[in-house]
């Protein structure tokens, strides 16, 4: 009984593929009937199928498909088309926004941003249509909406950083570039024209929460696979049948912490740690520029920014002339 | 089956340290306690000499009789003694032309000769030292600098930058001028050109190196976007690598902006700036007439100087070697020019006046 105490599953299940329920009235049929792969199975369920895609799926990988290849193809373009070069440059190549001089006008000449604006237009469609993909897919099977409402949180923060705060701003120049290395100097430039994020309260909220999830991911995967050897991964039955798996779980935490969570509430607190994630990262980089412009000067104005001891520099350009 | 995989891993892992940087660090902290102000160095390059030229010879007398007195068309450096002329020459073709010799300059038939055009630009130079080591002891302090700050034994110094080509229209080949791994960018995909919008000594070119707003909310005076501070984080990573420094050699990191939280290296960064600016607006642009093509950029801007060029990799070029002091001719009078630009201090900027 050593299964669940490995990286890989150990156990593989073969034989008729799951097909699933059957679908409402006026809705298409799966693709495929499901097959086997040992190599998916070693990681996750081994079968693979049926697929439903529908037409929002099908727009959906169109739209993003488009969104990709127009990225793609402007970054080629700017290595003149070699693709040696595409790839050794790829981390430094980007597609970026229109600059400050185009205003937030969705009139931009293609090669000084217009792509950047019409692959944002596809991606965004491109994902707004996997959403309600997520959402229609989870009602057919009868389930609860709550990983739709977890993507969008997600999205609210794409869409912000991309959209809704450029927007508020009135210039396409906030918004971030398409690129590997050049995403991460937006988000340094952005911190340090608005003076250190870190001091943007919803930017701790966020980080608390990224990190707060990564801490109950971890603290949650390791209890069930502790408690495997008693079939503590039948988490669902133990919420209302609590078994040997879910008294020693449960008994481990209060012996260590003093409380402990439920086979139930722990996916509550994983979901909206989660989800608060990125809803307060939208927020807090919704509010930068548009009512904070130096989040240093506002958190020593309330009292939280550490001071430090003076070191008694002043600004030189307060002394009258240079170069005497 | 198992071996062969902690064999295949024990490899990885070794393979994968070795890319990091093993051999010992020099840690030094220059701020306050908790605020992340350290450098850290590797120990042979914090330990490693520079090589600093000895004088060719004992340093002469300044007194008897001087140069101008015994020497045709010596516009600079006419008030010294005409020993320690000779002996200045004789350091600057060490320094500067260790293989040319004097002929690099000189006419061998005519000393006096202003017929090569590299001595119009030496005078120029000489000009130039001169005005760092009298105007901008803020940031030279009285280490001072000579020609070997810059030159090192190479009659052109290694590090220079000129003005970038004019963008190109459309996308083919086009990278907006940045997402090019290059040095003025410190290997990033920052904007490529930023010490041409910063250092030019252009007060109608160069920008505001400050990006941060001093109230807390947004108002009209402050319109940077974050796309243009880009250009600012790209100078200051010139900066940064120019010195072979991070971001808290200056700043703490707490706000980029404050300067009581600063180090004082901040203030002589400042200056340096300031310095760079007008040495090239004032003393290398103007010789855009004098150099010829082969010496000139794409754009007909001659080599122009940024922090690296004399810093080369150390916060203290030549690790804070005293050299300038064994050069008397190096400290003098700026005197004025007799070409284009005034060798007079360009007008510093009045208290209150924007500070660029």
């Amino acid at each position: 009984m050593t299964t669940y105490q490995n990286i890989f599953t150990q156990v593989q299940l073969r034989g008729e593929p799951e097909a699933g329920i059957a679908l409402p009235p006026g809705s298409e049929a799966r693709i495929g009937k499901g097959t086997f792969n040992y190599w998916m199975g070693l990681i996750g369920h081994a079968q693979i199928g049926p697929v439903y895609l529908g037409w929002t799926g099908v727009i959906s990988l169109i739209l993003g498909f488009l969104a990709i290849e127009i990225i793609g193809l402007n970054m080629m373009a700017s290595v003149n088309w070699d693709p040696i070069q595409f790839v050794r440059m790829l981390p430094w190549l980007s597609l970026e926004p229109p600059g400050p001089e185009y205003g937030f006008s969705p009139f931009v000449p293609l090669a000084k941003g217009g792509w950047w604006i019409l692959a944002g237009a596809f991606l965004t469609s491109s994902i707004l249509l996997w959403w309600v993909r997520t959402y229609t897919r989870a009602r057919a099977l009868g389930m609860g909406s709550h990983v739709s409402w977890a993507f969008l949180s997600a999205i609210w923060l794409y869409l912000v950083l991309g959209f809704i705060r450029p927007m508020l701003m009135g210039s396409w120049a906030e918004a971030v570039p398409f690129g590997i290395f050049p995403h991460l100097d937006w988000t340094a430039a952005f911190s340090i024209r608005y003076g250190n994020l870190f001091y943007n309260p919803f930017h701790c909220f966020s980080i608390a929460f990224l990190y707060g999830s990564t801490l109950l991911f971890a603290m949650h995967g390791a209890t069930i696979l502790a408690v495997g050897r008693y079939g503590g991964e039948r988490e669902i039955e133990q919420i209302t049948d609590r078994g040997t798996a879910s008294e020693r779980a449960a008994l481990f935490w209060r012996w260590t912490m003093g409380f402990n969570a439920t086979m139930e509430s722990i996916h509550r607190w994983a979901w909206w740690f989660a989800v608060l994630t990125t809803l307060t990262g939208g927020i807090g980089i919704l509010l930068t520029g548009t009512v904070v412009d130096n989040w240093y000067l506002w958190a020593q104005q309330h009292g939280y920014a550490t001071p430090y001891p003076s070191t008694g520099v002043v600004d030189p350009a307060t002394l009258g002339s240079a170069g005497q | 089956m198992k071996r062969i995989a902690s064999l295949a891993v024990a490899a990885i892992v070794t393979l994968a340290l070795g890319a990091c940087q093993l051999s010992p660090k020099t840690a030094t902290q220059n701020g306050y306690r908790g605020t992340g102000m350290d450098q850290i160095q590797l120990t042979k390059v914090a330990m490693a000499k520079d090589e600093v030229p000895a004088p060719p010879y004992d340093p002469p007398a300044t007194d008897g009789q001087r140069a101008k007195e015994v020497y045709q068309n010596v516009q600079v450096l006419g008030d010294e003694s005409a020993d320690q002329f000779n002996y200045t020459m004789a350091a600057i073709t060490q320094w500067v032309s260790p293989e040319q010799g004097c002929n690099y300059c000189h006419n061998p038939e005519n000393m006096a000769s202003d017929e090569l055009y590299t001595k119009v630009v030496a005078r120029r130079m000489l000009q130039m030292t001169r005005n760092i080591n009298r105007n901008w002891k803020q940031h030279v302090a009285a280490t001072g600098v000579t020609c070997w700050t810059c030159h090192r034994g190479n009659a052109i110094p290694a590090n220079y930058w000129t003005m970038p080509a004019a963008g190109k229209s459309g996308i083919i080949g086009n990278r907006h001028g940045q997402n090019d791994p290059v040095p003025e960018s410190a290997f990033s995909s920052l904007p490529n050109a930023s010490l041409a919008l910063y250092i030019t000594g252009d007060p109608k070119v160069d920008q505001n190196i400050r990006v941060q707003t001093t109230g807390l909310h947004p108002g009209s005076g402050n319109k940077t976007s974050t796309m243009s501070t880009e250009n600012s984080y790209a100078i200051m990573m010139h900066t940064s690598q120019a010195l072979g420094v991070n971001c808290t050699f200056c700043h703490n990191s707490q706000s980029f902006q404050d300067w009581s939280i600063s180090t004082p290296q901040r203030a002589k960064a400042w200056y340096g700036i300031r310095m760079v600016r007008e040495t090239n607006g004032q003393y290398i642009t103007p010789l855009a007439t004098v150099f010829p093509a082969k010496r000139k950029g794409t754009e007909g801007d001659p080599f122009k100087v940024n922090c690296t060029t004399c810093h080369q990799g150390k916060n203290k070029p030549m690790g804070g070697a005293q050299m300038a002091k064994d050069y008397h001719a190096l400290w003098g009078e700026t005197t004025p020019a007799v070409m284009a630009a005034p060798a007079a201090p360009a007008a510093a900027p009045a208290g209150g006046a924007p500070a660029r």
